[in-house]
């Protein structure tokens, strides 16, 4: 199983530097939560986690192998440790619902197709979705597309998934329900879980662990517990969800 | 004012680079990297097969209306027998390769940036990424490799449809005497102008498919981003196609005819 250490991210967008510092360990099998005000670098953060993006400085660490310095090449055989949920579930529009959780395992090459048929059915009956193999993305609510897309994450048996944000959108019912489904998979894969978010009820419901980003940097670090009973004012205020001047509440 | 040309100027080369690299990483994986022969043939069925009929009618039509005009010019000298040679040779050394250039650019192009700038816009090419794939291996090589197979065989089937049409106007509607047309147009067309013509075509399909691929590829967010990559793309590689046309036809008729 493998560690996650950052060391000094910095990262930077034109003159908005995003973020500017950020260093934290995660060990094998934990799950994280990474809260923080909207635009205050979370996505950025998981995106250099996985190396979609590079830093300015600082070193992203898995398993003690530095992979900011790598090239797209040498980071496609470290992906194959990660799987990730993305905020919109990235479905593949022309593909099925099968063809887009078979695709790792057809690159792969290593699987036949009774094998990858077989381990499709199975991963979509993970994430309660049986019977849909032949659906098209378009055809499916927000929720349904979230969960294939999680269903296509873990397929391949990552060691550490990422979730980006796993609830935004949803009612709180089907929210609810992919929480439910995320603690199934920590649970059932023993994977290594970061989940990005701003819900409340699902950091509570989902995460040991809460990292709270804020000014660019790792702000709070704590159990989910010491989190919500915080009295750090930057802490009370985002779980509250107040807002804190009245310039604000203009906006 | 300094400072916004200073930036542009910067995007500008930085956009050069982006392309010039994406250019070699394209290149280096169509040698080193495993290619899908399933891509490969649904993107050539998608420029080849379905780009027919755009082909088939621009072919025809210019060569019917160059064997017009080039009649009623030849007429008042009397030459009307050379009609079809004039026909025959700008086909298929020039207006063959690149109208059909011009063509594919238009419909395949703009396809190919829409196609990509969405997958971009909407994180499927993270996605892609996250899957240990690389988006050039699996995105960029087909459509390049089939634009290369597929724009020189459209190009010499618009060079034949040109020439055909443009016989079938001469003879059947000008009344140019059909011996003496086939006569000179053998005599004057050299297999070594349709040589040029293939050669051109396929460094066109090299221009469409990778600057296509590119604005995709870097395409700016939502859906204006998307409308501007393609709108860039196909205005990008038309303009880059008819430059390098001239510098194409003065290294390839030095090369081949050996002209000073």
């Amino acid at each position: 199983m493998d560690t996650i250490e950052a060391v000094g991210i910095e990262k930077s967008f034109g003159r908005h530097r995003v973020l500017g510092g950020v260093s934290f360990r995660i060990g094998a099998g934990e799950t994280v939560g990474i809260v923080g005000r909207s635009g205050c670098g979370k996505s950025v953060l998981l995106k250099i986690l996985i190396g979609l993006l590079k830093p300015e400085a600082g070193k992203v660490l898995i398993d003690g192998e530095d992979i900011t310095r790598m090239s797209e090449r040498e980071l496609l055989k470290v992906r194959r440790k990660f799987g990730m949920l993305f905020q919109g579930a990235a479905l593949f529009d022309s593909m099925t619902v099968a063809e887009n959780v078979a695709f790792a395992l057809r690159r792969d090459g290593k699987l036949g197709e009774a094998e990858i048929t077989k381990r499709v059915a199975e991963v979509l009956e993970l994430v309660d979705l049986p019977g849909i193999q032949d659906k098209k993305p378009a055809e499916l609510s927000g929720g349904m597309k979230k969960r294939v897309g999680l269903a296509r994450a873990i397929v391949y048996r990552p060691q550490i998934v990422l979730y980006d944000e796993p609830t935004t959108g949803l009612d709180p019912i089907v929210a609810d329900s992919i929480d439910k489904l995320i603690v199934r998979v920590c649970d059932q894969l023993k994977v290594t879980s970061i989940v990005v978010t701003h819900d409340m009820r699902s950091v509570r419901h989902v995460c040991k662990r809460v990292l709270m980003l804020h000014g660019g940097r790792v702000h709070f670090s704590a159990e989910v517990d010491e989190f919500f009973g915080s009295s750090d004012p930057v802490v009370r205020q985002f779980v509250e969800g107040v807002a804190d001047s009245e310039k604000e509440v203009a906006l | 004012m300094i400072r916004e040309f200073a930036e542009w100027f910067e995007d500008q080369l930085s956009g050069l680079g982006r392309y010039a690299l994406l250019c070699a990483e394209t290149g280096l994986a169509m040698v080193t990297q495993r290619l899908s022969f399933s891509d490969l043939l649904y993107q050539l069925h998608f420029i080849g097969v379905k780009s027919q009929a755009v082909v088939v009618i621009t072919g025809a039509f210019t060569g019917m209306v160059l064997c017009a005009q080039t009649f009623f010019q030849f007429h008042k000298v009397k030459m009307d027998t050379a009609t079809l040679a004039v026909v025959s040779v700008s086909m298929g050394s020039e207006l063959g390769p690149v109208l059909t250039g011009l063509m594919v650019a238009g419909r395949v192009g703009a396809a190919m940036a829409a196609e990509l700038g969405t997958m971009r816009v909407t994180e499927q090419i993270d996605a892609l990424r996250t899957l240990a794939t690389h988006p050039i291996d699996y995105l960029v090589v087909p459509r390049v490799l089939a634009t290369l197979l597929a724009l020189p065989l459209l190009t010499a089937e618009s060079i034949a449809i040109g020439i055909a049409a443009g016989y079938g106007v001469g003879v059947g509607l000008l009344g140019i005497d059909s011996a003496y047309a086939w006569h000179n147009m053998l005599r004057y067309t050299y297999v070594e102008d349709i040589i040029i013509g293939l050669l051109k075509s396929v460094v066109f399909a090299g221009i469409v498919a990778t600057v296509s691929c590119y604005k995709g590829m870097n395409c700016r967010e939502g859906a204006e981003g998307v409308g501007r990559a393609t709108t860039e793309a196909v205005v990008a590689s038309s303009i880059t196609v008819l430059m390098s046309n001239f510098f194409l036809t003065m290294f390839l008729n030095r090369l081949i005819y050996g002209y000073d």
